[in-house]
């Protein structure tokens, strides 16, 4: 495979995506044989654009508060002060990945009511997990030499985390952040069904009304969205190790 | 004589005092779906009751919040946790008036975060330990029965989830065989189909990038989507292929559901065989060729044993994810715990879904902690015959 064949075909996934989401009128013949008795082929009960960008920001809110409170929990138990935290928080985060997304979603309902809040606590204890799980694994295996050689060039405990720790682990915990997103993805979905407003929407009123077309539109944007952001993570990924001279590749 | 405090003692001490004074132990409801009132520990219990029980949290706490030893955690926990679990039953009786068959009375966040708090002292304890596989399965064992020995007794009958089971007892362990079937079923056939695919694709390196690149968009459509998908072609399968409606293919139900936890499941499968695979020693191979083994013999004989912990470890997370995605299936008519999630989500009566959410957690722990547990024996008895 040439090396410009996979970049050109996410542009085109791109570009198919956003056409799709800002006028989905256009591909109302391709999804018309799926529906049955003149059922309409294109969601019409909201706007794709918004149901998606709503989803994004869900995904997105969640995302960035699993990763403060991940990177700031990791952090915390990797210092001598926190160092009693260490062997519980591994198993902690050990049995909360047994935890399946939908129960978690489910049990927060009667905490918080319906609509978008038990998403948000959903997305963001599950999202938690990957990252703080990488942050664990990339601040306890820095190179020690490295770590040595901080402490003999006179760096305070905050010097090596801020220009030593967390731009070595830079990579990793973007590994997880990414883990989480695409879980993060198609949880929200699921949201849809205690009324959050996300692209499960759509699949969910495909599912009701019988109309194949629905579900496979509410699908692939998922799915689409899903592949490209992984995509792009990785790319950061790979760029972040780059600069930190550990050239995965 | 100094006192010194363990530190995760002070977070367990700091909830059991915001759970025991501040937030409610249970809450009190006329019918099963209106809002509930709270009531307090002591207001819950008979009082000689309610002062014992706030007696014996604090005393666990200070045990908690001091550096103790082990022992002492250990069975102040399980004395903690055991009393909290007694009483909850004893706290339903209490406050649900005689004759009453619509007052629902179901534990409140107090509860909760009390249960949390004695788990995470337990779970610290635990890990501290670190115990063996086989007694960690033990401890699994002894908790199985202790909720199991509660749910006989009757202890628990007055709570609110017990009520929402009881009106629905048959159609529960119904539901529970099918999302167990679903989930063990969908496995069985990732395994039948899996690791020959990732043993086909250690060998030929050609096949190896695309078949997993193809899994792992698969991975990428949601759940909800994927189950729907397959609605239409399994609906066509049923009305065209003969004989297939006659063994349970149909558009809705569980074939949909069967087929996509079995699509989910082949990534990890097929990964892990890969990379156990990959990870054989090259000199464990050579030696084997050098002795004239045959491919075949190689592959069972050395590569398959030398491989098996990270297939197994492919199978823990697939088995872990179909228990919980298994759920979803009641979406599309498939049944399994879902069922009672998304009728609880429906009528909004919570309860309704902690009865299907429970027993979901719990079979997905279970599996979890048995699945490590036999990864480490493999893993260990792999290094007994390494250094052997």
């Amino acid at each position: 495979m040439k090396a410009w064949l996979p970049a050109l075909l996410r542009l085109a996934v791109l570009a198919l995506l956003v056409v799709f989401i800002t006028s989905p009128g256009w591909f109302e013949p391709l999804l018309k044989p799926l529906t049955e008795n003149g059922a309409p082929a294109i969601y019409n009960q909201g706007s794709l654009l918004t149901l998606t960008l709503q989803h994004l920001r869900i995904v997105l809110v969640a995302t960035a508060a699993a990763t403060f409170v991940a990177v700031a929990l990791a952090i915390l138990v990797t210092r001598p002060a926190g160092a009693e935290f260490l062997p519980l928080s591994r198993s902690l985060v050990n049995i909360g990945q047994t935890f399946p997304p939908v129960a978690v979603l489910a049990l927060a309902v009667p905490a918080v009511g319906f609509g978008e809040k038990p998403t948000l606590i959903a997305l963001f204890l599950y999202g938690l997990l990957p990252i703080f799980e990488n942050a664990l694994t990339a601040l306890t295996t820095l190179p020690g030499n490295v770590m040595e050689a901080a402490r003999g060039a006179g760096m305070t405990g905050w010097q090596r985390l801020l220009k030593v720790e967390l731009p070595l682990s830079a990579p990793v915990i973007l590994g997880g952040i990414r883990l989480s997103v695409v879980i993060s993805l198609a949880t929200a979905t699921i949201g849809s069904t205690v009324a959050a407003k996300t692209l499960g929407e759509v699949i969910i009123a495909g599912l009701i009304s019988n109309n194949l077309a629905f579900v496979l539109q509410g699908g692939l944007i998922v799915a689409a969205l899903a592949v490209l952001i992984y995509d792009g993570l990785s790319a950061i990924e790979r760029y972040a190790a780059r600069r930190m001279g550990q050239g995965a590749e | 004589m100094t006192i010194r405090f363990d530190k995760l003692g002070v977070v367990i001490a700091a909830i059991v005092a915001y759970a025991a004074l501040a937030a409610p132990f249970a809450t009190f409801r006329a019918n099963r779906i209106v809002p509930g009132q709270a009531r307090s520990i002591l207001e819950a219990l008979p009082p000689a009751l309610g002062m014992v029980l706030l007696a014996m949290v604090i005393a666990a706490a200070i045990v908690a919040l001091l550096r103790t030893p082990l022992i002492l955690r250990l069975a102040v926990s399980v004395v903690a946790l055991v009393a909290l679990s007694v009483l909850i039953g004893t706290a339903g009786g209490f406050l649900t008036p005689a004759g009453n068959t619509f007052a629902r009375v179901a534990p409140a966040s107090g509860f909760w975060l009390l249960i949390f708090a004695f788990t995470l002292l337990l779970a610290d304890v635990l890990t501290r330990l670190n115990l063996s596989p086989w007694s960690r399965l033990g401890v699994l064992v002894l908790a199985a029965l202790a909720i199991a020995a509660l749910l006989v007794s009757g202890s628990w009958d007055s709570l609110s989830i017990l009520k929402e089971y009881a009106s629905r007892a048959d159609s529960f362990w119904a539901e529970a065989s099918k999302h167990v079937s679903l989930a063990l079923g969908s496995l069985a056939g990732a395994v039948i189909v899996g690791i020959p695919l990732g043993i086909l694709c250690h060998r030929v390196e050609k096949l190896r990038a695309g078949v997993l690149n193809v899994l792992n968009i698969i991975q990428t459509i949601p759940s909800i989507a994927l189950f729907g998908l397959l609605i239409a072609p399994l609906g066509w399968v049923a009305v065209h292929v003969p004989g297939a409606a006659a063994i349970g293919i149909r558009g809705i139900g569980t074939a949909p559901a069967f087929v996509a936890l079995f699509l989910y499941s082949l990534l990890p499968v097929v990964a892990n065989t890969v990379v156990g695979l990959a990870g054989v020693p090259r000199a464990a191979n050579d030696a084997a060729r050098g002795m004239g083994m045959t491919d075949r013999q190689r592959l069972f004989d050395v590569e398959f044993p030398l491989a098996f912990p990270v297939i197994l470890t492919g199978i823990r997370i697939v088995l872990v994810q179909n228990i919980g995605l298994a759920t979803i299936a009641a979406l599309i008519g498939g049944g399994g715990f879902g069922v009672f999630v998304f009728q609880g989500v429906g009528q909004t009566a919570m309860d309704l879904v902690l009865l299907g959410a429970l027993p979901t957690v719990a079979l997905a722990f279970a599996a979890a902690i048995i699945l490590d547990a036999v990864i480490e024996m493999t893993a260990t008895k792999r290094r007994v015959v390494e250094t052997a």
